[in-house]
């Protein structure tokens, strides 16, 4: 089933958002009909997320607030969709698609190499917070795999070579 | 066969994926004619005599669906696109959206108005959002030259055109279960009927169409339904995106006539230039990852030994036994040295991961199937691990709210009814299957 992240949770966590990031919100709410703001919601979290690199529980029901909808109206849309972290991830988050187009062009390779190179497994983020590696689903891009997603960014047609310079862009910051 | 482009003629033109560069190649002449010269029902009737199937994969006549669409007094009525764009092997929406953008605008505002919709919505799956920019850039850009908004080029027709993304389940592609996606919920998908047409959006009436079809509205209604459908092949018309991948030496997404031999899509030099590495090929699915695979001598040729055509019939040719479907146009493409029994797993990874939970026979079934062609592949299974999957098969088949149920099992079984042999080397080889190495991606391999 889609879901597999549990949100984690502290308690004496505070959040705020940007007087910049409210504005976006109430942008993309006012593109519905009234009555019908709670569609602006998988968005919403979304800005969240591009905000905060994760989301958080105390985020979350922000959103709810926000939407004048209830918190578990915002939970259990956040743990179904596969994007959002629900937990703190690294500061480079490297999707990697592992479905059969991919796979046919190498995708298990890359993945394996991404594991020894960081040294970590599929799920987890490097010590110094660089990296968390990810598996995902078919990303559709399949003509062009193996490929991965990092925020925005499609990173096509790798091999394990471009997949290491692709890592020291990452490191030295030319990718931001 | 020639390739015919009605969709990307322009694609590599410079500037194409903006509104003036778009505009210099008629761009939007096709919704200025509609406007000013024909009724909603006129455009309508253009699009059934063009023959156009939707595109999304079920291949369901566009015109008809339109016209189920229910009128109530006072109810508004909605056009959605499913840029969802989630059935792996497909990558043709993306294209399309990316690289000319306008194109769909304009077959969304032209749609809307044969439905007499005044909003509409692009649901885009969440990890496109750089393709949401540009289609909102462009959007924006129209509204700038009153393409889209309040009374559009002075027609008295009002049309807002929202983009709103997805956040990565591949279940949202399916329509109902975008629906209440859009709807800021849960991907679940909802017991039809009501089907859409009648309850659709915010329990409105609505239609759900692909990218590829909606943007297909605008050639048929500037050359007219019956030129669209002189192209093709019986009620395969006009023209299909394609997007290859797997083995091929050239992947990418074409445009093809409907009609066209499989045998020179994958070899032809306007095409995929044959296999990769000038190895063989083994196997293909032809239509998106739900379709049945077909082994390299169903491919180029039907079981009656006649040609193979890239139509919704002949791809269909022979039914289950011998046959597949056009699907979504995502055609995959195996070499020899593939493992089918992995591939298989794969998928079945691929559904249990993406089945929304609520029927347990896809929930578990999907599970099930997973663990033993898991077990399998690695070496680890049975001979009556193989007759096993068979029988989750039916029992998920048929059983369902929505058809992943039956996309999750089709593949297995076609898998099994070509490849037995590879599944039972698997089980009498298990050494060799635990410690079989799939080679490394480095540019020297490649090369
Ligand atoms: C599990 C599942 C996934 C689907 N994914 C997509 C998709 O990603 N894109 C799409 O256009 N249609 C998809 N469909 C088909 C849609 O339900 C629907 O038939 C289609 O959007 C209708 O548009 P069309 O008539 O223009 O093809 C999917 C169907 C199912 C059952
Ligand atoms: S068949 Fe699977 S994906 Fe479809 S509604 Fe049932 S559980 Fe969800
Ligand atoms: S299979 Fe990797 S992008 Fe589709």
């Amino acid at each position: 089933m889609s879901h597999h992240s549990q949100p984690t949770y502290d308690p004496n966590e505070t959040i705020t958002f940007s007087p910049a990031l409210t504005e976006e919100m109430k942008a993309v709410v006012a593109q519905f009909p009234e009555g019908k703001t709670k569609s602006a919601l998988l968005r919403l979290l979304h800005l969240v997320q591009r905000e905060f690199g994760w989301v958080s529980v105390p985020a979350m029901d922000q959103v709810a607030a926000f939407l004048n909808i209830q918190p578990i109206e915002v939970y259990e849309v956040a743990t179904f969709y596969t994007m959002f972290h629900l937990q703190p991830v690294g500061k480079h988050v490297l999707e990697v698609c592992r479905t059969g187009p991919c796979m046919l062009v190498g995708s298990d390779s890359l993945i394996d190499h991404f594991e020894k190179k960081l040294n970590i497994k599929v799920g987890e983020t490097t010590e110094d917070g660089l990296f968390t590696l990810k598996t995902v689903e078919c990303l559709g891009g399949c003509g062009y795999g193996p490929l991965l997603q990092c925020k925005n960014r499609f990173h096509e047609h790798l091999t394990l070579e471009k997949a290491d310079a692709l890592l020291e862009q990452y490191k030295n910051g030319e990718i931001q | 066969m020639k390739s015919r482009n009605l969709l990307l003629s322009h694609v590599e033109v410079p500037g194409i994926d903006g509104l003036d560069g778009y505009m210099k190649h008629g761009g939007y002449d096709t919704l200025k004619k509609a406007l000013k010269s024909m009724s909603p029902d006129a455009v309508v009737e253009e699009v059934k005599k063009s023959g156009l199937r939707g595109r999304g994969g079920a291949g369901f006549p566009t015109g008809m669906k339109w016209s189920f669409l229910a009128k109530p007094e006072g109810v508004p009525r909605y056009l959605v696109c499913n840029a969802d764009e989630s059935e792996p092997g497909t990558f043709k929406d993306r294209y399309l959206m990316e690289k000319i953008p306008h194109l769909l605008i304009e077959g969304m505002i032209l749609s809307s108005y044969a439905l007499g919709a005044n909003q509409s919505f692009i649901y885009i799956r969440g990890e496109f959002m750089y393709v949401l920019n540009i289609l909102e850039k462009a959007i924006a850009e129209a509204y700038a030259k009153g393409l889209l908004g309040k009374n559009i080029l002075g027609s008295g027709y009002d049309l807002d055109l929202v983009v709103t993304p997805g956040g990565g389940a591949y279940i949202c592609g399916e329509e109902t279960a975008l629906l209440e996606s859009l709807e800021g919920k849960r991907g679940n998908p909802r017991i039809k009927p009501p089907f859409p047409a009648v309850k659709g959006l915010w329990g409105c009436p609505t239609v759900v169409n692909n990218v590829e079809t909606i943007a297909a509205v605008v050639p048929i209604v500037s050359e007219g339904g019956e030129a669209y459908a002189s192209i093709g092949i019986g009620r395969s018309t006009g023209t299909k995106l394609i997007s290859a991948c797997g083995n091929l030496a050239r992947p990418g997404v074409y445009e093809i006539e409907l009609g066209l031999s499989v045998e020179e899509f994958i070899y032809g030099d306007d095409y995929c230039r044959g296999i990769a590495q000038g190895k063989k090929l083994k196997a293909c699915v032809p239509g998106g990852s739900s379709v049945p695979i077909l082994p390299h001598y169903l491919v180029t040729k039907t079981a009656a030994g006649e040609n193979r055509l890239m139509t919704y019939e002949s791809l269909a040719e022979g039914g289950f036994e011998s046959g597949s479907m056009l699907g979504s146009g995502g055609f995959i493409v195996f070499d020899e040295d593939q493992c089918i029994v992995r591939n298989t797993w794969n998928f079945a990874r691929f559904y249990s991961h993406e089945s929304c939970g609520q029927c347990s026979p896809c929930r578990e079934g999907t599970g099930w199937m997973e663990k033993v062609l898991n077990r399998l592949e690695h070496g680890k299974g049975q001979m009556h691990d193989i007759d096993l999957l068979a029988d989750i098969n039916k029992k998920i088949e048929g059983n369902t709210i929505c058809p992943l149920g039956d996309a999750a099992a089709w593949p297995v079984a076609a898998a099994i009814r070509h490849f037995r042999e590879e599944f039972e080397w698997h089980v009498t080889h298990p050494d060799e299957a635990q410690s079989r190495n799939f080679g490394l991606i480095t540019q020297a391999a490649l090369a």
